[in-house]
């Protein structure tokens, strides 16, 4: 006993969880200062979180630069990897939450829930998405996804005298629980067929032994530990709880909710996929070729039907899902890269939709609706025309971010010679330019009923909107560099 | 100066626009005068490509500029490649030289929110030009698309009533043909890398010499054509059309009849038959009896449209038949008929929505049952009407004989015989309806005490009118101003698409195993 753990502590390495690591000591750090702050002033705590997320930031683009030269920093025995994988994924998680963090105080200041506990949930989510993104073992994989999801469970009921946000949280955690049950009974299958739990080996395993690829076992094993993913990227059939988790919870969490944790599921998909099951791409190739058409398929029928425009782009964040699935159905390396860059102009486009929509609501958000944006676009002009550009982006025009990252999977897809899905992929995006035109509509087409004066402007909503604006623009229009980036990250 | 001169001549109207951002909205004189000034500094630096003669004797592209653009690894490259020949040269002219025209318009037509009209043409040129020139798939796509955005917005913030209707149909037809395009181009771009071809990014000129197997040929052919077609539009795919027309402002119609449409055609001469001829060949039975179709059913719904508006858009579906009846002959009087026809059609039924536009400002309805016996009091508006009608007719000595007889001589001379036969009614027809309409608006009695007091064009709508007049008889009287800067550039095309049919009916080559259809 004393042996394993001399072993286990032996290949300690810090260095290669040090972002997380970082963000979990500002998260504790912050939850002392929320106790000596007084109550209802939390705008230091947002901008302390900022800090932290900065220096993680740092320290990951300095891990970026010296992959070249040092390779791959492994940890804990082999259990975690800061691979470019990983800290491309660091980036994306990053950004997201500070787009979250920047939008979020004026917003809870409005709604009455100025605790600063929030934004050290969003460090610790944060944390927790990073060790999925860089888990090479199934534990690790797990730990990452319970920091992520229990912390998620809070800030989705955050507003607690909501009823609807407390409905969001109930029925995220029960749902939640029940698919993180079959995610490890899905492990424990899988390490009962092969004797380890590292993913890497899994996938050696089951290269070697042919024989166990139609085990029983290893099937049922496979197809549990994708139903808990599948539930967290919420891919039809296991989108039900999406739509009312999204609306429910606060604006900002449903943003953050839809970017940095789906992209974290989806960093844990892809390892297992690839690095666990390479050798039965076969199968899960066509799997993930029914569930992405109909994933795509369904998120937009859905969505067409919507007045409520959080509900509306909770149903379209489904759909986006899917168009980044048609990436890893080609799996070949451009529609790879293709989901990488797809998630982070997902990141820019989406959040920066809904920064524009926690501006715009009022206290209790009950006017977010088609009706309610009813010229928007006339009385709010910067804010209308950085809509514009969020919903040009998320229908996939050129020249912004959305485009590029529809382009980078659907190429991979014609590459592989998924003709079809690429031709459903596309009659998808055209069937989304419906409702993202509806949203226009009522921003520009539409006589103003009211007069918006309730907006303001502060400080760090706008940062937010003009970075994510920023973001969309530049990798729409400058993709090289971040592309080649992505191309190096993946495996 | 000559060297990137198309590119100042694209990014002109974008450079503009950001100016006129910077302008306060209360200064509206300000903002159109600037817009105007933006338009015509535009066509002048384009007018240089219309005197140089290097057009009459090469047909291959000039003016060429290339710059890398994104280079991801080995995955794809894509180029600022831009160039124009003498088949996308009187289409560039058209467009710059439509612009102030379509601006001057607008000068008591548009109320509200004149800066952002005015932003939104200036970058609606832009992606005009873009299209126009880009000698790369998919700078073109970019382009494609990037026009899409402001005409959305010109018809649905400032058009009718219908308007919100008219402007997402126009979106969405749109944008589902461009996508589908999309897939092709990818497609297309794979299948070259495949076959082993080193890319020089999306390059239309390497996509032509591409030898493409027939089954895979007729695929693309369809996505493209299919976009392009909603675009021409040909029917059935014309009825957002008159939707779009019907509701949105005169420039908008005036820029959308003049020269968007011609993208699809465009399309169509650039891209869809040069890379696919042998596609191309057996859909001929069915896209030449669509354009038929389109010929006379344009015209009999034009006939009996109560509305002018409508009735010209309805008499672009008709016209624009004309044009891919010719383009489709595939032979130099068909493909330079259905060129020049195209910019006919972009003076006269640009003309003709200026006209109605001014009809429209007056009295505020477009019912031909609300006018009557204009011609007494409006002299001079009378005779331009007159002039414009007998010019899309196609009445001899107008631009627009010239270019429908051109296309159909073209197509007498295919192997589209009869299809021409059938065709050659509409110009008749085109007659009943234009002049049955101009009887109904302009002679008769003055029953309409409305129509009492109408004054005649001022002078700032008169010197909108005179250039389109001028063109007119120009290309009427002397089209060899025109034809003799197309036809090298056509010659080569033609080259271009019997050459490829040969190379593969020699050696019909096989798709790599894995571009299959799964």
């Amino acid at each position: 006993m004393e042996n394993l753990v001399q072993a286990a502590l032996a290949t300690v390495n810090y260095a290669s969880i040090m972002p997380s690591l970082i963000l979990s000591g500002f998260g504790m750090l912050l939850l002392l200062i929320g106790v000596f702050s007084k109550p209802g002033r939390t705008s230091h705590i947002a901008w302390i979180s900022l800090i932290g997320l900065i220096v993680a930031a740092v320290v990951s683009v300095q891990a970026w630069s010296a992959l070249s030269v040092t390779g791959i920093e492994f940890g804990f025995t082999n259990q975690v990897a800061q691979d470019g994988f990983a800290l491309f994924f660091n980036f994306i998680f990053l950004i997201s939450a500070a787009l979250t963090i920047l939008m979020s105080d004026d917003y809870l200041k409005r709604e009455g829930y100025a605790v600063g506990e929030y934004y050290a949930l969003i460090l610790f989510t944060t944390a927790g998405a990073m060790w999925m993104a860089s888990a090479t073992d199934m534990m690790t994989m797990f730990l990452g996804l319970e920091v992520l999801s229990i912390s998620l469970y809070v800030l989705a009921g955050f507003f607690r005298r909501d009823p609807r946000s407390n409905e969001a949280g109930l029925k995220y955690f029960l749902l939640g629980a029940f698919s993180t049950g079959f995610l490890l009974y899905g492990m424990a299958l899988l390490y009962g067929v092969v004797g380890t739990t590292n993913i890497a080996d899994l996938g050696m395993y089951l290269a070697a032994h042919k024989v166990m690829l139609s085990n029983p076992m290893t099937i049922a094993g496979m197809l549990l530990l994708l139903t808990g993913f599948l539930f967290k990227i919420a891919i039809v059939p296991f989108h039900m709880w999406t739509p009312d988790v999204y609306e429910g919870a606060p604006t900002p969490i449903t943003a953050f909710m839809s970017a940095g944790p789906k992209a974290a599921a989806i960093a844990g998909l892809m390892r297992f996929l690839i690095l666990g099951f390479g050798s039965l791409q076969d199968e899960w190739t066509s799997l993930f070729w029914v569930l992405a058409v109909l994933t795509m398929t369904v998120g937009n029928l859905i969505a067409l039907s919507q007045t409520n425009i959080k509900r509306m782009l909770a149903y379209s964040s489904i759909a986006h899902a899917g168009y980044a699935m048609v990436g890893i159905v080609a799996a070949n390396a451009i529609g790879l890269s293709g989901v990488l860059y797809y998630m982070l102009a997902y990141a820019f486009m989406n959040i920066g939709a809904f920064a524009v929509l926690a501006l715009a609501g009022k206290q209790g958000e009950e006017n977010l609706t088609l009706e309610g944006f009813a010229g928007f676009g006339y009385k709010r002009p910067f804010l209308g025309v950085a809509m514009c550009v969020f919903l040009f982006s998320l229908m996939g025009l050129p020249p912004t971010a959305g485009f590029a990252g529809k382009f980078y999977v659907f190429a991979g897809a014609v590459e592989a010679g998924y003709i079809w899905l690429a031709v459903i992929g596309v009659l998808n995006s055209a069937l989304s330019l419906y409702y993202y035109l509806r949203i226009m509509v009522s921003m520009y087409f539409r006589e103003p009923t009211e007069d918006f004066a309730w907006v303001s402007m502060p400080l760090g909503a706008m940062i937010c909107i003009i970075l994510a604006i920023a973001g969309v623009i530049y990798l729409g229009v400058v993709p090289q560099q971040v592309m080649e980036m992505a191309k190096t990250a993946i495996f | 100066m000559s060297e990137h001169l198309l590119s100042y001549m694209t990014f002109l109207p974008l450079l503009g626009m950001a100016i006129l951002l910077l302008i306060p909205r209360e200064n509206e004189s300000l903002l159109k005068s600037f817009t105007l000034i933006v338009t015509l500094v535009t066509f002048f630096v384009s007018l240089p490509l219309a005197f140089n003669p290097v057009f009459t004797t090469d047909g291959g592209m000039h003016y060429t500029e290339f710059a890398k653009w994104i280079t991801v690894g080995d995955f794809f490259q894509m180029n600022y490649s831009i160039g124009i020949d003498g088949i996308s040269l009187w289409l560039v002219m058209l467009t710059t030289f439509i612009m102030p025209i379509a601006v001057l318009s607008t000068w008591q037509a548009v109320e509200k929110n004149v800066k952002g009209f005015m932003a939104l043409l200036l970058l609606l040129e832009t992606g005009m030009l873009g299209a126009f020139l880009s000698l790369d798939l998919f700078l073109f796509y970019i382009f494609w698309e990037l026009m899409l955005i402001p005409m959305y917005f010109l018809i649905g913030i400032w058009g009718g009533k219908n308007r919100i209707y008219a402007a997402v149909k126009f979106f969405i037809y749109t944008a589902v043909g461009s996508l589908l395009m999309l897939v092709a181009i990818l497609f297309l771009y794979y299948y070259a890398r495949q076959a082993g071809v080193v890319m020089e990014g999306f390059s239309i000129v390497q996509f032509y010499q591409l030898p493409i197997p027939k089954e895979a040929q007729l695929w693309l052919f369809l996505a493209f054509a299919f976009s392009f077609a909603i675009k021409v539009p040909m029917f059935p795919l014309h009825t957002w059309l008159p939707d779009a027309h019907t509701e949105a402002p005169t420039a908008g119609s005036v820029i959308l009849a003049a020269i968007l449409l011609k993208m699809g055609t465009y399309g169509f001469v650039r891209f869809a038959i040069p890379l696919f001829p042998e596609a191309l060949a057996t859909c001929m039975p069915y896209l030449a009896t669509l354009c038929v179709i389109g010929i006379i059913y344009g015209s009999l719904v034009a006939m009996v449209q109560t509305d002018v508006k409508k009735l010209v858009a309805y008499s672009s579906v008709a016209h624009l038949g004309f044009v891919m009846l010719g383009v489709f002959a595939l032979n130099l009087q068909g493909l330079s008929g259905g060129l020049i026809q195209m910019v006919n059609h972009g003076i006269s039924t640009g003309a003709l929505f200026l006209i109605v536009g001014f009809l429209y400002e007056r009295r505020h309805t477009r019912e031909i049952s609300e006018f009557g016996g204009l011609a007494k009091r409006m002299p001079i508006f009378t005779t331009i009407f007159m002039i414009i009608t007998f010019s899309s007719i196609g009445l001899p000595g107008t631009n627009g004989f010239v270019g429908e007889f051109m296309a159909l001589v073209g197509a007498f001379e295919s192997n589209l015989r009869w299809y021409a036969v059938v065709a050659t009614s509409g110009v008749i027809l085109a007659a009943v309806y234009m002049l049955w309409m101009f009887q109904r608006v302009m002679f008769g009695e003055l029953t309409n005490p409305k129509n009492a007091e109408l004054k005649d064009l001022s002078l700032r709508e008169i010197v909108i009118m005179v250039p389109l007049l001028v063109f007119v008889f120009w290309i009427g009287i002397y089209p060899n101003t025109f034809f003799s800067k197309m036809n090298p550039a056509l010659e080569t095309l033609i080259q271009q698409i019997n050459g490829k049919q040969q190379v593969s009916m020699v050696q019909p080559i096989e798709a790599p195993r894995h571009v299959e259809f799964k």
